[in-house]
This record gives C-alpha cells, structure tokens and sequence, in this order.
C-alpha cells in the first residue's frame, strides 16, 4: 500500500466555516431536487458505494477513518449530503451527476442508512484497557 | 585509481586467471584463450567413456597449493578497522566485489563484531540498518556491489537520509581498468560509485590506501553520527581489499571520539524564551526532537513548564500519547507563540494544501495559524542541505530560527523559560493547563466512540485490529517497529505509548517497501535487549522486497508480525479516483474494487503461505474479527520462543 500520507492526512480535509455555510444555503436552495430516498434500494447501493470508490476514504462501512469522515451509522440527511458531494471544494473530490446519478446516490443513501448502530464503545472491553 | 605497484609476492590478476583458467578447465568445450576461431575443434568423446588420465587427476587429485598472499591481507586490517568502533550486525547480500573484505570478516574476524546476516536484496540490509538504529541507537554497516548493489540499496538510503537516520555502506568496486578481470566485474565498476547516492548521503570517500581507509572509516562513522544524522557511503576498490599492507603503510586504527551535537545560540535561546513565557497560547510541535529516550523527558520539561499544548508529528517518539498536554495538529490554529523542533515540514505545519484541482489543478494553500503567531524553530538538518532532492520542503519564514539540534539545545532552553516566566504569569499557565487535561480527556473519549464504528465488520477494521492486537501485546515490553501502510493512526490515537522505544516512527522519504526490512532489523535490536517486536505490517510494503522474510527466519529473529491487507495500493487508488472526479469520468476499475493498476487482487496473494515458504509461522487468511485475538494469542507463543510469526488479516482500507 503506498503512503504519500501527508497528503490526505491534514486537517485541510475540514470545511472552512464559511463553505460550511455555503454549502447549508446551496442545501436550501436544491431541496427540491434532492432524490428520494424512500424508493431506493440499499443492496443496490451498497455496490454503488463500492463501484463509485466511496469505500476507499471512509470504508466499506462507512465508518470513516483519517481519509475521510464517518458517513454511517446515522448518516447526515441526504439534502447535506447530496449538495455537498455534487459541490465539494475540499479534499473530497466532487461527485457530478455524469459520474454519479441521482438514483445511485439516493441507493447509496439507503445503503447508509441500512447500517446498523454499532456498540457503544463503552460495552467493548478492548477500548477500555 | 591508477594501480600501485604490486608486491612481489602478490598478483590478484594471476590469482584470478587462474580461477578463470581452472574453470576453463573443468569445461569440456571450453575454448582455451588464444586458439584461432578457424581450427576446427576435436571431436567430442561419448560421455560414456572413461575419463582421461588427464581428466581423472583433475577431478580427483590434489590441487597444486594456491600462491599465498604475503602479509597482512588490506582487508583483515579493514577488519580491525571496523571491528574498532563496536559495529554488532551486517545485513548483506553478497557480492564479489567485495569478496576479499567477506573473506576476512567472517575467517579473520570470526564473524562477530559485525556479525554477517544474509540478506536477500540490498535495500533490505539498508532497510535492516534502518530499522535496528531507531530501535537501538546504534549504526551498522552494510556492504554491497558498488554499482548494481548499490541501485538496489539507493531507495532505501533515501528513506535513511530522510529519516535522519546513520548508516554506513561500502560498495565494493573495482577502479584499475587495465588489470580488473574482464566482462561481468567490469559491468559492476565505475570511476565514482558514490556519485550515486551523493545527493542523499552526508558524506563519501573512495579510500586509496589502507591508513586512508582507516581515516576515511571512522571519519565516515562520526560524520554518520554527528546530529543530524544521516548514511555515509564508501566505495571500497577490489584490488586495496585483496592487496597485502605495503611496508610503509602504518596501519593505525584512528580512535573514534563522537562529536558534540551543534546547540542553539544564547540570543537566540533567550528569544525564543521570552516568547514562550509571555504567549498566552504557546504550542510546541515535534517530529524528529527527541534522538533519545532523554529527548522525551526534556520535552515533558519543557511542556509542563509552560503548560504548552504538545504536537508530536510522530517521526520518533517524542512525547507520551498518555499525557494530557498531547494535542492534535489543528491546536496551531490559536497559537500566538509556536515552537517547532526538528521538523520535516514546517510549512505544511501551519499551513494547508487542499487537492482540490481548483486553480488550474495544482489546488489550494491557505494559512492555518494567526497572522501574527510568532514561529521558533530548531532545526538541525539546516546545517547539511542539499539542492537536488526537495526534502526541505516548501520555505517558510520563521522568526526565530535556530540551525541546531533539538534535544541538546533543550536543557539550555528550559532553564531560559524558568528564567523569563514572570511571576503574575504562572496562575494563567496553571490555568492552561487544567483546560488541557478536560479537552485531552473529551479527545480521548471521542476518539474511542470513533474506533468502535465498524467494530464488528469484516474485512476488519483497522481499529479491532489496532485494537485486538494491543490486547494481547499490553502487559510485554513491545515496541511497535514499524507500522506503514495506514491504520488510521489508531496506535498512535489509543495505545498507551509512553516508552521511547514503543514507537518508532516511519520511512522517512516515503519509499514503500521500508517496513519490512526496518521491521526485522528492529526486531533484531529488541532481540538483545530483551524487547517483544510487532509490526503492522501492509501488503504493498511487503511485496518490493518479501525476501526479508527469510533473513529473519534464517537467523532467528522473533517478529510478530499482523498484515493490513487492504489488497491495494490504496492511496493511490483515491489519487486516480480523485483525478476521475476532476475530469468528471467513471473510473475505470476493470474487474477490481479500486482504479485498474492500484488493486492487488485477482488473484489474492497468500500472504501467509509467502511466509511458511520461508520459515515462519503463519495463519490466514483471516477475515472474521472474532478469530483475529485467538490468532494474535497463538502467534505470540511462537514469536516468544525466538520464531517470527505472521498474520494475514484481511482489513478495511484505513
């Protein structure tokens, strides 16, 4: 596994407030177009997640890590979500509707909200030694 | 070098036709020299007959005795040369330009003091030097072919200069282009083998004469270990090796006396000083400030003092990951005072770099820190620079700049901060660090809530396994060797480090491949000093050079080692992926889960059985997270009783 690290590593992969709040206002403004969730498929999206590179910066899982933030369990509602992969700036590259279509991405949505909660740390001996 | 006189009683070149002319010899239709290419060659006999008189008493008869060297052969001498600075080990993969020196080391020296370790691939000796002197403090020696060898072992002498890290290598090489036997030996010489490898080592001789050796020796040993530390490289010709000592050669052996590591300025100490004692937030971040186990003592020092947030970038073991001053790299951000010590990258300290592909797709810089946050920075490596390759980094303007080394100028400056401390100062900086010990104690808790995510899935993820392996390791004096290949920092994030020796650090240049070797030449420093080694081990890393494998069952080195096998290259799957996106394309990934050329798949390399092959133990594929503690358990048996152990796990990517 090759590791030029640094690269993804620093803190740069953080929004800036005021993208933050940029992104908050696209998030209103495209509401509407945001696709629904309900109609989507969470097996489907699962091989989305994997066959659009998801899996690489936060996991097969979902679970994040230092490449990439915690998506699942409990993702972030999907208007944020959607606004933000088509609009990122940051270390996450965007994700346009060419590459990514408003179906896969509402599959990859019920994927992420098919994961279950996990345990809480404090019920796992091997984080508490 | 134009080739000396030869002693009467010695010539190497009749010495080597000789053993060019007994291999003739023994081959039927061997040409002899000189015969002309239009006699037409005698029929060859039927194999089933007997053999000649001739033919018998040269397969079966006592040879002649050879001619005898006179004296004392150069290369014992260079055997007391080195044997007088104390050198343990020799990782090697040997190679006949220096053949007359592995002679002399392993008959006249009696293989000890250095002892002769068979390497596969001359990057893993390197990589084994590497990894022994951070576990150690202690530099080896590796020898190789001057110039095939010395290719190979140039990635790993990288990663050793980046990583500030001595080492001393010698490349054998035959300089006299009149005398030195034709073909293949001539393929492995050059004028200047050194040139090489000159941008990143510190210094390199080509001795001419044996007192030169022993000068150039031990100057080589002292430069390498003069902070900043770095590799040394000598080229050794084959004729000075095989040659006896001349009548005026002296043959003394110059007493090694180290040198004292440079120490920062009074002015410049007292500055920075007083700006550490008036901050109302100083940080101090870290990389390479601690050369010893001292270095981390003096930093706890220096940070209790000032109640100062610690950064420690992790290339050495600088500051306990236990103690509540230990803070993470985005505590720049409201600095007003930042004292940087032995950085490899200050900029990129406070500043950041997004690749993003704005800006013409050389992507973002922006500042991290307040436009008015004062920059200290020690730093020894200014004082041994070079211009061709960039590890220096991007320039970044400091205000206090020290060219010195870190840990010597440490004592000198915490006296200096006792001093400029005013007393209506130290209820804000007690202040300081009681905030400290709640928002270390937060971090802690978030970082476990983090790590238990994924607990349970398969492939594993990087926390269980950083996890389930700190469980069974946690009660023995370990010392994790290597840990390349990203685990998400997990060790670092959650095990309790507070040992010099339990962290050290990683490749230095970032040339995959290190964590092998540097894994089993630390394993091997442990060995003696009664450490238990592990390493997290990553699948590309293991595949430049698996051979290491071998020299580490073949001499007995205890290893535990657990594979990250993510079954990929897998940051630069996210670069391809990253530049698809860009240029808004789907990637291609042929029949992979990452971009066609990043994935090691199809077929998927067993690791486990890779190891067997060369004696270890080893068990795998394991894929479940419930059987990886029981594996971890059994394999831990075997590595105490002196083997090396390998897990094949497979994992998450980060």
């Amino acid at each position: 596994m090759k590791n030029h690290a640094s690269l993804f590593a620093r803190p740069a992969m953080r929004l800036s407030l005021l993208r933050m709040a940029a992104i908050a206002a696209l998030s209103i403004g495209f509401i509407a177009s945001v696709p629904d969730a309900h109609a989507a498929s969470a097996e489907n999206g699962k091989a989305a997640f994997i066959k659009n590179g998801c899996w690489q910066c936060h996991g097969f899982a979902g679970q994040g890590g230092v490449t990439g933030p915690t998506l699942a369990p409990s993702p972030k509602a999907l208007s944020f979500i959607s606004v933000f992969i088509r609009n990122s700036h940051g270390v996450m590259p965007p994700y346009q509707k060419a590459i990514l279509s408003d179906a896969d991405l509402a599959d990859i949505y019920a994927y992420l909200q098919s994961i279950p909660q996990g345990k809480d740390y404090k019920n796992i001996p091997l984080l508490n030694q | 070098m134009p080739r000396k006189p030869k002693s009467p009683a010695t010539d190497r070149r009749k010495f080597l036709t000789g053993f060019v002319a007994a291999g003739a010899a023994a081959g039927v239709a061997t040409v002899a020299p000189g015969a002309r290419a239009a006699d037409p060659p005698p029929p060859a006999p039927p194999s089933a007959l007997p053999p000649s008189g001739k033919t018998a008493e040269a397969e079966t008869g006592t040879p002649k005795e050879l001619p005898r060297v006179q004296g004392v052969p150069g290369s014992d001498f260079m055997v007391d040369v080195i044997k007088s600075l104390g050198i343990k080990y020799l990782p090697a993969n040997c190679a006949s330009s220096y053949r007359a020196l592995h002679e002399s080391l392993i008959n006249y020296g009696g293989n000890k003091m250095p002892e002769f370790l068979s390497c596969m691939h001359e990057e893993s000796a390197v990589g084994m030097a590497h990894g022994y002197f951070k576990a150690s403090g202690k530099p080896l020696l590796t020898l190789c072919h001057g110039t095939v060898g010395l290719q190979h072992a140039s990635m790993g002498l990288y990663n050793a200069w980046c990583d500030r890290v001595p080492l001393i290598i010698i490349g054998g090489n035959d300089l006299d282009a009149a005398h030195r036997p034709p073909g293949v030996p001539t393929f492995h010489s050059a004028q200047d083998i050194n040139a090489l490898v000159r941008d990143f080592t510190k210094w390199d001789d080509t001795p001419v004469s044996l007192d030169h050796f022993a000068q150039s020796f031990v100057r080589a040993y002292k430069i390498s270990m003069t902070p900043p530390y770095g590799p040394v490289a000598i080229s050794l010709d084959a004729g000075l090796q095989q040659e006896p000592m001349k009548k005026h050669e002296q043959g003394v052996v110059p007493r090694y006396v180290p040198t004292s590591p440079p120490q920062g300025d009074t002015g410049a100490v007292k500055e920075a000083a007083r700006l550490l004692a008036a901050a109302q937030n100083p940080v101090i971040v870290v990389d390479r400030a601690a050369r010893t186990a001292n270095g981390m003592t003096l930093l706890v020092q220096l940070a209790e003092l000032l109640q100062a947030k610690v950064i420690d970038q992790g290339s050495r073991m600088n500051f306990p990951r236990t103690h509540y001053l230990s803070a993470q790299p985005g505590a720049v951000s409201n600095a007003d005072v930042i004292i940087g010590m032995e950085l490899s990258d200050f900029w990129a300290t406070v500043n950041s770099f997004t690749d993003n592909g704005e800006h013409g797709g050389i992507g973002e810089n922006s500042t991290r820190i307040k436009k008015e946050t004062k920059l200290i920075s020690i730093s020894s490596v200014e004082l041994n620079t070079k211009a061709n390759y960039q590890d220096f980094q991007r320039f970044q303007v400091i205000d206090v700049p020290m060219a010195a080394d870190a840990e010597a100028t440490l004592p000198a400056l915490i006296e200096a901060v006792k001093s400029a401390i005013q007393n209506d100062r130290k209820d804000a900086i007690a202040k300081r660090g009681e905030a400290q010990k709640k928002a270390y104690a937060e971090d802690l808790v978030r970082t476990r809530q983090a790590a238990a995510i994924a607990w349970d899935a398969s492939p594993i993820s990087t926390a269980r396994l950083c996890m389930e392996l700190y469980g069974q390791i946690k009660d023995l004096d370990w010392s994790l060797v290597a840990s390349e290949g990203n685990v998400s920092n997990w060790p670092n994030r959650l095990w309790p480090m507070e040992k010099y020796h339990q962290w050290l650090g990683r490749s230095g240049g970032y040339g995959v491949g290190y964590g092998a070797p540097a894994s089993v030449g630390a394993a091997l420093a442990n060995r003696d000093l009664g450490r238990f080694s592990v390493s997290i081990q990553s699948d590309g890393d293991l595949m430049y050079a698996p051979g290491v494998l071998w020299t580490a069952a073949r001499h007995k080195i205890p290893l535990l080692s657990v594979m990250h096998n993510n079954r990929s290259w897998h940051q630069e799957a996210m670069h391809v992926q990253r530049v698809a996106n860009f240029r808004n394309r789907v990637t291609n990934t042929g029949n992979d889960y990452g971009p066609i050329g990043t994935s090691i798949q199809n077929p998927d390399i067993e690791y486990h059985k890779l190891a067997e092959s060369m004696g270890w133990w080893a068990r795998g594929p394991i894929k479940d997270p419930a059987k990886l503690g029981p594996a971890i358990k059994e394999a831990i048996a075997v590595v105490k009783s002196g083997q090396p152990a390998l897990l094949n796990v497979w994992t998450q990517p980060r």
